[in-house]
């Protein structure tokens, strides 16, 4: 514990804590905000990750994933808290590897909930595609914070972050904090970010159709939802994330 | 079956419907035409409940309720079909997922079990083919890259599917070439003539009608309806224009 003493709690400043809760931060506490994940992925391997996170407490999620030549990693995230939830990842990439994220924020309440990445593409031909999606209510808050790093010599780079929120209440928020650091100059870097609202006039069309109000929400949310989930190939465990997230949504009094 | 008493309606501000009259029973097959801007989309919607549409004045009755105490889903589920002048795509989710949740949603409210994934993917096959349409298209996302006939058809067989007492139908026949105004027609047709029925069908052509032969025509002009008559007044209108016959 004599080491923890030397660590000292993030604050607002740093970049990757901008929308953090940091009451919640401090509840964590030092010693819970050192705590990573090492996931080491060999050349040509490939590692899929599917987690469903977030409680009534606040909790952090760190991995640090490095990625060996050809090497593949696929991380699939529900997060849906009911205190602060942030599911940090740091990825570094060798030649021709690749990353994929596929990341869903959702709930209401009054709490934040984020994805921190950092994808480090250090060597050429490596590939990432991350998309997020954002799903609140109440005042919650959902928080995309996306750093792509491209190293020097890191051509034929192909990297791209795509996040879209829904805000289903006026006090809830979103934000998007896209953050490309780009030294080569043969390489494909796209990001996107919307906030949106639901569907009016599909919500009608489907009411027109008997679905009832609540229905007709569930079902817009799960398609607005379904593109984080698409590129994961096992059926089940996409409909267990999907699920969770959309039971966050059944408990919403909307 | 649907009875519509001095009805008043605004989008907005700005009055659309002043004072409206019109019943359609159980059997009929009532057209209505009327030139631009003179309401009939905006009866349509209101009998739907599209929000932004406000009713302040008069009455509705549908098959012995007060149409305008059910919510939209409400008026589904007691029979009403209203019939998309423009369809609404909705990515993400496929006809067959939601024509089987609208459908169950519907059979729920009424006390009858729901259909089984087989079960509903035979009726879905059944009312596709009635249109011409390929069950291919009902796996597809709900309108998503249709053309605008393929929409109108699709609307069709939603309507085939669902199996409603009355429907209202918002020009089904614009943006329809010849043969497929055929095969909307027959499936209008097939689908709702029968005495226990009855259709509201808004148009502004009277090639449509020569398919679906309508029992009564009436036009709507600011507002209200002017004139009531037999599938003549129609072949009058598509001769003379709007403005010789409400002279």
């Amino acid at each position: 514990m004599a080491e923890a003493a030397t660590l000292t709690l993030p604050t607002r400043r740093d970049e990757a804590w901008r929308y953090a809760d940091m009451d919640a931060v401090a509840r964590l506490g030092v010693v819970a905000l050192d705590q990573w994940q090492t996931i080491t992925v060999a050349a040509g391997e490939s590692v899929t990750r599917c987690m469903i996170v977030g409680s009534d407490a606040p909790e952090l999620h760190r991995f640090r994933v490095s990625l060996g030549e050809g090497a593949k990693a696929a991380f699939f995230v529900t997060n849906r808290g009911d205190d602060y939830t942030r599911v940090e990842l740091e990825v570094r990439l060798a030649q021709g590897a690749h990353f994929e994220f596929g990341g869903v924020t959702i709930g209401g309440g009054a709490a934040t909930r984020e994805f921190v990445t950092q994808v480090i593409h250090a060597e050429p031909e490596a590939t990432s595609n991350q998309t997020v999606r954002a799903v609140h209510w109440g005042t919650g808050t959902g928080n995309f914070l996306g750093e792509i790093k491209v190293a020097r010599h890191a051509q034929k780079t192909d990297a791209a972050q795509d996040f879209k929120a829904l805000l289903l209440e006026a006090g809830a928020s979103a934000n998007a904090v896209p953050q490309l650091e780009i030294f080569a100059d043969d390489v494909k870097c796209a990001h996107g970010a919307t906030v949106g609202e639901l569907d009016e006039a599909a919500r009608f069309y489907m009411m027109a159709r008997g679905v009832d109000p609540a229905t007709a929400q569930r079902l817009l949310v799960q398609a607005f939802i379904g593109d984080a989930f698409v590129s994961l190939d096992d059926e089940a465990e996409r409909e267990t994330l999907l699920d969770a997230a959309l039971s966050a949504l059944e408990g919403a009094q909307l | 079956m649907l009875t519509i008493t001095d009805l008043h309606a605004s989008v907005g501000d700005k009055p659309i419907l002043k004072g409206l009259t019109l019943d359609v029973p159980a059997g009929e097959i009532h057209a209505i035409m009327g030139p631009n801007g003179a309401g009939k989309s905006t009866l349509a919607n209101v009998l739907g409940g599209k929000p932004g549409y406000e009713v302040t004045g008069g009455s509705v009755m549908f098959r012995g309720q007060d149409l305008f105490a059910l919510e939209p889903h409400e008026r589904a589920a007691a029979g009403l079909f209203l019939g998309f002048q423009y369809p609404v795509e909705i990515p993400g989710v496929s006809n067959v997922q939601f024509l089987r949740e609208a459908l169950n949603a519907q059979r729920r409210s009424r006390d009858e079990a729901p259909l089984t994934g087989g079960e509903f993917l035979k009726l879905a096959k059944d009312k596709a083919g009635l249109l011409k349409m390929d069950m291919e298209m009902l796996k597809r996302q709900v309108n998503v890259g249709f053309s605008g006939g393929e929409k109108k058809r699709a609307e069709m067989v939603q309507m085939g599917i669902l199996d409603p007492a009355f429907a209202v139908l918002d020009e089904t026949d614009s943006g329809l070439d010849i043969d497929a105004l055929r095969i909307v027609g027959a499936g209008i047709n097939a689908i709702m003539r029968s005495p226990d029925k009855a259709v509201l069908l808004i148009t502004h052509y009277q090639r449509l009608l020569d398919v679906v032969r309508p029992d009564k025509v009436s036009i709507l002009a600011g507002g209200r309806i002017v004139e009531t008559g037999g599938p003549e007044l129609a072949l009058r209108l598509e001769a003379e224009g709007y403005d010789s016959v409400m002279a």
